[in-house]
Order: C-alpha cells, then sequence, then structure tokens
C-alpha cells in the first residue's frame, strides 16, 4: 500500500480513465502530476472538483486530457489559465462545464450509492442547456401542485475510478490525515480506487489519537500512497507551506504560448526526474 | 486627485450595500468585494461573519468544499458576490464563452458556484470594475446564471445591484431591469450611457457615490488591508503597499 516509487502509487491511473482532482485549497498533488506527464498519461477524463488551477493547465498543455468536467479554471489573481483557454478555443477538449455545488452533489450522491442528486438553482441557465446528462423533474414532494410545479435538477452521481489526493500524512495501515478538507474524503468514497501522495509517513496509527482520527480517511478507502515531500508546489499546502508565487508568475508567462508552455514542461517536468 | 483610490471608493460602496447582514461569502478572485466584506466586518465590531473561500483564516467551513454551498442553500447565506466577463441588462452572468460552445470566440474560467448561488442568496451583488460595452452587454452570449427567473422556480435570491468603476446600479427584481443608482466621483451620467451596452433606467437628477470617511479609509488601509494580504498578496501589495503574505 505504502509504495517507494511514485510512479508505482500511480500505476492505476491509466489512459481513458475517469480522473477526479480536488481545488487548489485542498492540497493539489503536483508532484504526481508532472510524474503522470512524464509517463505520457492521455485522454483522461479529469473532474476537478470543484475547479482547477495549475495541474489541470498542465495537464491539458501536455495532451493528457480529454474531457474535462470541472466549474472553472484559472490561475486566480495571475489571471486566465493559457493552456486551458487555448485547447477551450481550439475545441481540442470536450468541456463539461458545470457549476460547483453541483459538482459537490454529483459525488455526494457517488458516496451514498443513490443515481443522483437533487440541488437547487441552474434552472434557465445555459450550464443546464450543455449538459443534457442533467435532468429536471418536478419536486415529488411539493406541498402545492398548482401554479406550474416546482421543478428541481436532478445531478447523475459521479463515480471517478481513481481519485488523485495530496494530504499532509498517512500511517503505514494506509491511514490518511486530511484535516478539514473533506472534500477529499467525499472524493475517496466516490471514487473507485484512491491514490494519496503525503508530505511524511506518522509512525503509529492514526485512529489511535481521537483528536486527529476525526480528520481522518481510513486506509479502507486507499489503495495507494507515496511520499511526496513538498508535494504541492508550486502550489501551497494550507497550514503547511505557501504557494510559489515567483514560480507561478513565470509559468503564467511562460505557458501563454506553446513554445513557451514547452520549455517550462522540458524545464520543471521533465528535467525534475533527472534531477 | 482625491484622497482615496478607486479600490477603495468601490470597498466602501460595497460595504454599505452589504448593510445589515449575519453572513457574507465571498468567493474566488474578488478582492475588493473581499476588502468589502472586510471592512463592513471591521465597522460592525465583528459582524457579520465572513466568509472568504480561498482563505485559510477567514473560514470558518470544516465540512469541505460543499458546507458553503449547504449553507446558502439553507438561506444561511445573506450576501454574496458574483461578477461576469459579460453582465446584460436582465442581470443574466456570463462566466464561460462567447461565441458557438464547443469552439468559443472567448472562453472564461468557467461558471464557479454562479448557477446556484444567484439563485439561493438574498443579495447578490454584481462587481465589474471594467464598465464598458463590451463587458456590460445587450444580451450575455452564454447564460452562465440568469437574473431572474419564472414565479415556479425555487428563486429567494438574485441581483441587488450592479458596482462597476464607474458607477453603481440597483436592480429592480420585478422589472429585471437595471436603474443608475449613483455615479462616482469624476465619472458622469454621460458617460454613463456612452459605456454601457444595456438600457437602464435613470431618474432626473442622478446622485455622487458618496466618497468613503476618513475612519473608513483607516480601517481599510490597516485591518483589512493586513487580513487582505492573507488571500490577495499581489492586490494588498498594489493597492495598500502590504508586504507579500507567507502563508497561503
Amino acid at each position: 500500500m505504502i509504495h517507494a516509487r511514485l510512479d508505482d502509487a500511480l500505476a492505476p491511473i491509466t489512459d481513458g480513465i475517469m480522473l477526479a482532482v480536488p481545488r487548489e485549497v485542498a492540497g493539489v498533488p503536483m508532484e504526481a502530476t508532472r510524474a503522470l506527464i512524464r509517463r505520457g498519461v492521455q485522454r483522461l477524463h479529469l473532474v476537478a472538483l470543484p475547479t482547477s488551477s495549475l495541474q489541470a493547465d498542465l495537464l491539458i498543455g501536455a495532451g493528457a486530457v480529454a474531457t474535462l468536467e470541472t466549474s472553472a479554471v484559472s490561475l486566480g489573481e495571475l489571471g486566465a489559465a493559457p493552456r486551458f483557454t487555448a485547447a477551450t478555443l481550439a475545441g481540442a477538449i470536450r468541456m463539461l462545464d458545470a457549476t460547483c455545488p453541483a459538482l459537490h452533489a454529483a459525488f455526494q450522491a457517488a458516496e451514498k450509492g443513490v443515481p443522483f442528486m437533487p440541488l437547487r438553482g441552474i434552472l434557465g441557465s445555459d450550464v443546464l442547456a450543455y449538459r443534457p446528462d442533467w435532468r429536471v423533474i418536478d419536486n415529488p414532494f411539493a406541498k402545492d401542485a398548482s401554479a406550474g410545479g416546482d421543478p428541481i435538477v436532478l445531478l447523475p452521481a459521479i463515480k471517478p475510478d481513481v481519485a488523485l489526493i495530496h494530504a499532509p500524512m498517512a500511517d503505514r495501515s494506509g491511514n490518511v490525515w486530511i484535516g478539514r478538507q473533506r472534500e477529499l474524503a467525499t472524493m475517496a468514497h466516490a471514487a473507485h480506487k484512491t491514490i494519496v501522495t503525503v508530505e511524511k509517513i506518522h509512525d503509529g496509527n492514526l485512529l489511535d489519537d481521537p483528536v486527529l482520527a476525526a480528520g481522518v480517511l481510513p486506509g479502507f478507502y486507499v489503495e495507494s500512497v507515496a511520499v511526496a515531500p513538498n508535494g504541492c508546489w508550486p502550489l501551497g499546502l494550507p497550514d503547511h507551506y505557501a504557494a510559489d508565487l515567483p514560480h507561478l508568475a513565470e509559468y503564467a508567462k511562460l505557458a501563454a504560448t506553446p513554445e513557451g508552455f514547452a520549455t517550462y514542461l522540458e524545464q520543471h517536468v521533465h528535467a525534475r526526474k533527472a534531477a | 486627485m482625491p484622497p482615496f483610490r478607486p479600490e477603495e471608493l468601490l470597498a466602501d460602496v460595497i460595504a454599505r450595500l452589504i448593510g445589515d447582514a449575519r453572513h457574507v461569502a465571498v468567493g474566488n478572485a474578488s478582492p475588493i468585494p473581499a476588502a468589502a466584506a472586510l471592512l463592513a466586518r471591521a465597522l460592525g465590531n465583528g459582524r457579520p461573519y465572513v466568509s472568504l473561500l480561498q482563505s485559510r483564516k477567514h473560514n470558518f467551513f470544516t465540512d469541505g468544499g460543499r458546507e458553503l454551498f449547504d449553507c446558502a442553500g439553507q438561506g444561511r447565506i445573506d450576501v454574496f458576490f458574483l461578477s461576469g466577463g459579460e453582465i446584460d441588462g436582465e442581470g443574466n452572468i456570463n462566466l464561460v464563452s462567447i461565441g458557438d460552445h464547443e469552439r468559443p470566440k472567448v472562453r472564461f474560467p468557467g461558471s464557479f458556484g454562479s448557477a446556484h448561488l444567484y439563485y439561493v442568496v438574498p443579495k447578490v451583488i454584481l462587481f465589474r470594475t471594467e464598465h464598458s460595452r463590451r463587458t456590460l452587454v445587450p444580451r450575455v452570449g452564454f447564460v452562465s446564471a440568469p437574473g431572474g427567473s419564472p414565479d415556479n422556480v425555487y428563486r429567494p435570491g438574485g441581483p441587488i445591484a450592479l458596482v462597476t468603476n464607474r458607477c453603481v446600479f440597483g436592480f429592480d427584481k420585478a422589472r429585471r431591469r437595471f436603474r443608475l443608482d449613483s455615479v462616482h466621483p469624476g465619472h458622469t451620467v454621460e458617460e454613463v450611457v456612452e459605456h454601457t451596452g444595456f438600457a437602464f433606467d435613470r431618474p432626473d437628477t442622478v446622485r455622487e457615490t458618496i466618497p468613503p470617511a476618513d475612519d473608513t479609509l483607516r480601517l481599510l488601509r490597516g485591518t483589512v488591508a493586513a487580513e487582505l494580504a492573507e488571500v490577495y498578496p499581489q492586490f494588498a501589495a498594489g493597492v495598500f503597499g502590504i508586504g507579500t503574505a507567507r502563508f497561503a
């Protein structure tokens, strides 16, 4: 379960699978993302819960993504995500535009083992218009069935093949401490397999300490773990380390052109293997 | 030159629009609304509760990313902020694309939580600094979230105002139409008309936006700037001259 080599832990992420990844504040597994790009993973159906930044942009730029399902991709204060923008303008990826709570709800449906989840809002938007897989029904529990009913959107469950997450620590039983980043647990509950990179291995069992146990994703859900110190770099891991803003600014600048992006991949993704 | 920056005026305007609220939430990439929410909290001695989605410190949620939306769905969030690559005269917002959806001419980051929050948060304040015919359009190219809904659609929320770098529009929910409420110091009604791509109502005389008071500016440049630097280091550095935060 604990793998000495990151590449071994990532083996279940094969071409064409549905891969779920978390939003930036939840800790994004960037070291693992670079390893996947080095390996040349392709045709991913990438689901970013509910948004993404550098991770999706890198994977898209590297040609690893066929379908992107998310609510937004941007580099935050550094502006638009350049490779995401270029790929959507070129029609190079299939976009499944969503809205944040719809993705959360669809993962919750999967973790409950139910086929769908209802959600308020969305009606009358083009988000709904471009999602033929989302349905609208009349609330069967509406008190007053007159006056045009009470339409509500149903979201089919999202059951990823693999959820890939990063966390502060895991123990040797595969229990992972995620703290208050609870959507990481939801992702793991929803996915068939969950792969985790961690900053470090915790000696002892995380479930033995009741204070830590409340923030633990049990090893039961975890397929493999690999240690990746500073594994979110150049993004940050909240409470542990900050984002590398100068590096991200350099990325935003380079990735503005295909040539610059290729240079970035060469210097910061492929070269790190040799280092 | 007025003794305040445009961002300070806008933060003050938005803080007043927030008014009496228990819980104000602020999404991604919204430094001025975040400053306004923190200002409202500083002025209110700790109330309203403020949730900055991207913040570690100014964010009390412990149940993952969904908690904000669950909270909003129940009506536990009183004020939220939305923007748009395009905003039209009916309050529709576009955060996705212009042109054919599969091969757009312009692509924006995406709808974020707008397609839910716009419906369920009672006071949504629309905010867009660039006030031009490019951004304020007759009809958006993609409706991330509509400004209004038919009567049978559950919709306790929606837009109350649109704040730009030139003016403040109020929103008439029944008529789904903006009205010009005030024009910022140094700007004119004619200029607003010239740069707005949609039709709107305007009274015969339009007042000037009230500039921020000295106490407000002190709070903004002190307490608020320091708090803001955690989430928006570049903005805080650029507007308030505060150093880069060490922890994201």
